[in-house]
């Protein structure tokens, strides 16, 4: 029985579907397309998986799922809740699942209609009955009711200390919808960001602005996590999962942790990149490209700091001079990120950082060995480390 | 009744064959640019320009004689308002395309915004050509006057040498409209309530608080094992486990921790834009709050505020912070 996560399992399959402000189909549809594009890429066989694993906030059964695509007897199916703090999580279930032995082929996904259903742009309201309503009734009298809300009262107090500009949001607004432009997945192809075209869109919530937020689509994505055995016998060469790891930190709130001394870094995301680094014995110096989760923009800086590939405060410097662009330090979000792409509450992330290693991806870093995924910003939250199989 | 998802994309794919297609045959004005015609607009806008007025000031700015306003653009090639004929016989693709609209369903329109960019001023004498072309038609859009499609031209002005002197994009909504609620006569159901802010709902451990809010106070949980204070209120102490839960009144007195000003979207029943901050208080605890009766550009992280419980509806008070005086 292993005793780490370390190389205990790989991802030999990605999947999704068209990325849409409108599918008009139903996200149980979604989900089974994505699932069923995922297992096919893995070269297996429905048969094959034994276990499925997704977001709470999934609206799709796993049974529902497993029954419509043809998969059969389900021996993990397993949950993780506070929304896009999922995406990388999910595949952490799985691969815990893969090295206890508990399942041989695990499928990890996620398919909403994010644009056309529910929009969770437009916030939270009296009308949710969940147990977390009495958390939001500490924000909503006061018109608290939106993520961008939520993420700008951490953004102007990490710009108030540490003297980060519009103008440093705005390089991971740019450098993100380059790589769109190359992606012809991406709702962005072809639409290069000026930054004056930045700087001129309308406020959502001040210091944020319109291309500080990401979209809303309707879309589905899916993974397959199996063994580094397994893997060796599969279609596509396996993406290896050196490590993967979720945290929560102290005096946590789902999006609202706005009591802890400072508010101005995520104490979650650095436990996550501590257990990384421990796990894996790699570090930041290691990474050649990442996938950092980009609902809004200030969240990519904060994250950039919290896995130490700069000091506190330092990102608004890190990011300069295109160090998010392939060719720079640290080619960030190749796919378009959740900015420019498609929001697929991050596992459309995976997918990218999937074909990173593979060297399949529109805008392929010369450099691959080891690609950082990231999941969720300001929930409890997840990370891993993918790169190549032996 | 809604279209369907599948009579949805089949309307959606008639539209986009509109897409590209001039709405007709190349328009040029019934009258060359003329003087009378500029001295009306001028009368109507109540423009003194002289270059528009008087040729020897024009010559004097470095024309040749007097020159149009640039806004008349549109002006020399118009000649009253076709759609007013109705869609029954449409004469040209607009008409078609509207028609097509409004025969699904989409039987309003409103025009939301146009822009225009000029290349060289007009001079009397110059005879202009209009060219409008469909340029795109949006995704449906739910709006505030009812979901519909946004449609998009383009019109290209020429001058009697076929060279570009200006254009104009022009913004349609073509529309279904939102069935409004029935105005209650008597106050009585089918009146539809006004939308208010989203109030708390109040269970065993935020009840307490609210209750003190509605009675003036500001309260900040105390813990009555080890006296440690705490917001939002818990059910248990973090500090020492106890159970046993009190609260002290805050002074009001805090300052601006961190803001935000709350644009978009527009929420029904908040006033926007919404100008909320997180204020540490003075006991040592940090609360969500607005700050009111501040301009959104004088509020400043380390600005000094004090609690003011208002009451921002009918028998609701909420607690808001205000500039210290």
């Amino acid at each position: 029985m292993p005793t780490t996560l370390k190389d205990e399992a790989a991802i030999v399959g990605i999947g999704q579907t068209k990325f849409t402000k409108n599918s008009g189909v139903s996200e149980l549809a979604l989900a089974c397309e994505a699932v069923s594009n995922a297992i096919d890429d893995a070269g297996l066989d429905p048969s094959e998986v034994d276990g499925l694993t997704t977001f709470t906030l999934d609206t799709n059964d796993e049974i529902d799922v497993a029954r419509a695509v043809g998969i059969g007897e389900i021996r993990h199916f397993g949950r993780t809740p506070y929304g896009g703090g999922a995406a990388t999580a999910i595949v952490h279930q799985a691969v815990m699942a893969v090295a206890t032995g508990t399942c041989k082929a695990v499928v990890a996904y996620r398919a909403l209609n994010g644009r056309s259903g529910q929009r969770y742009g437009a916030g939270v309201s009296g009308n949710i009955i969940t147990s977390d309503l009495i958390h939001w009734s500490w924000y909503m009298p006061w018109g608290l009711l939106t993520p961008a809300s939520w993420v700008a009262m951490f953004a102007q107090r990490y710009m108030h200390e540490y003297g980060a500009k519009p103008e440093d949001l705005a390089e991971v607004a740019i450098a993100t919808r380059s790589h769109a432009v190359n992606n012809p997945d991406a709702f962005f192809h072809g639409r290069p960001l000026t930054l004056d075209e930045y700087m001129d869109a309308r406020f959502i919530a001040e210091p944020l602005r319109l291309y500080d937020c990401c979209q809303e689509t309707d879309g589905g994505c899916a993974v397959v996590i199996t063994s580094p055995e397994r893997a060796r016998d599969l279609k596509h060469p396996g993406v290896m999962i050196r490590a993967a790891a979720s945290a929560a930190g102290a005096d946590q709130e789902q999006m609202t942790s706005f009591y802890r001394p400072a508010i101005s870094g995520l104490p979650e995301m650095d436990s996550v990149a501590s257990q990384l680094w421990e796990t894996s014995g790699l570090g930041p110096d290691d990474i050649d490209s990442a996938i950092l989760y980009d609902a809004f923009t200030p969240n990519v800086l904060f994250q950039i700091e919290s896995f130490g590939f700069c000091g506190r405060g330092e990102a608004k410097d890190f990011v300069k001079d295109g160090a998010l662009a392939v060719g720079g330090r640290l080619p960030t979000n190749t796919h378009g990120g959740q900015l420019s792409e498609a929001y697929i509450h991050g596992v459309n992330g995976i997918a990218e950082g999937v074909r990173v290693v593979r060297g399949t991806s529109t805008n392929q870093p010369q450099k691959n060995d080891h690609v950082l995924v990231t999941s969720g910003i300001g929930v409890p939250t997840s990370a891993m480390v993918l790169g190549k199989m032996d | 009744m809604p279209l369907s998802q599948a009579q949805k994309r089949e309307l959606e794919a008639k539209m986009q064959e509109f897409v590209g297609l001039p709405i007709s045959e190349p328009k040029p004005g019934r009258d060359a640019v003329n003087e009378p015609m500029i001295r009306q607009w001028c009368d109507a806008m109540a423009d003194e320009n002289p270059i528009y007025w008087d040729a020897a000031a024009a010559k004097e700015a470095g024309y040749d004689g007097v020159v149009a306003p640039p806004t008349m653009l549109q002006a020399w090639t118009m000649q009253g308002f076709e759609m007013a004929e109705g869609y029954d016989v449409p004469k040209n693709n607009e008409h078609r395309l509207h028609k097509l609209l409004t025969d699904h369903g989409y039987t309003s329109v409103v025009a939301t915004n146009t822009d225009q960019g000029y290349t060289r001023y007009l001079a009397p004498g110059d005879v202009v050509t209009a060219n409008t072309v469909i340029e795109s038609i949006s995704e449906e859009k739910a709006t505030a006057l009812g979901i519909g499609y946004f449609i998009n031209t383009r019109t290209t002005f020429t001058d009697q040498d076929g060279d570009e002197v200006g254009w104009l994009t022009f913004r349609v909504l073509k529309f279904v409209p939102q069935q409004q609620p029935q105005a209650a006569d008597d106050g009585g159901a089918g009146a539809a309530a006004a939308p208010g802010i989203i109030r708390p709902p109040m269970g065993h451990d935020n009840g307490w608080w609210w209750e003190l809010v509605q009675d003036g106070v500001l309260a900040i949980q105390r813990c009555n094992g080890c006296g440690a204070l705490h917001h939002p209120p818990r059910p248990m102490c973090n500090q020492c486990r106890s159970m046993d839960m009190g609260h002290v009144e805050a002074s009001g007195r805090g300052t601006v921790h961190s803001f935000t000003v709350i644009r978009h979207p527009q929420f029904p029943g908040y006033d926007m834009p919404i100008l909320a901050a997180l204020i540490d208080l003075e006991e040592g605890t940090r609360i969500v709050s607005n700050v009111v009766d501040c301009r959104p550009e004088d509020v400043h992280i380390g600005m000094k505020v004090t609690c003011r419980i208002d009451e921002v509806e009918d028998g609701f008070k909420l607690p808001v912070f205000v500039p210290a005086g």
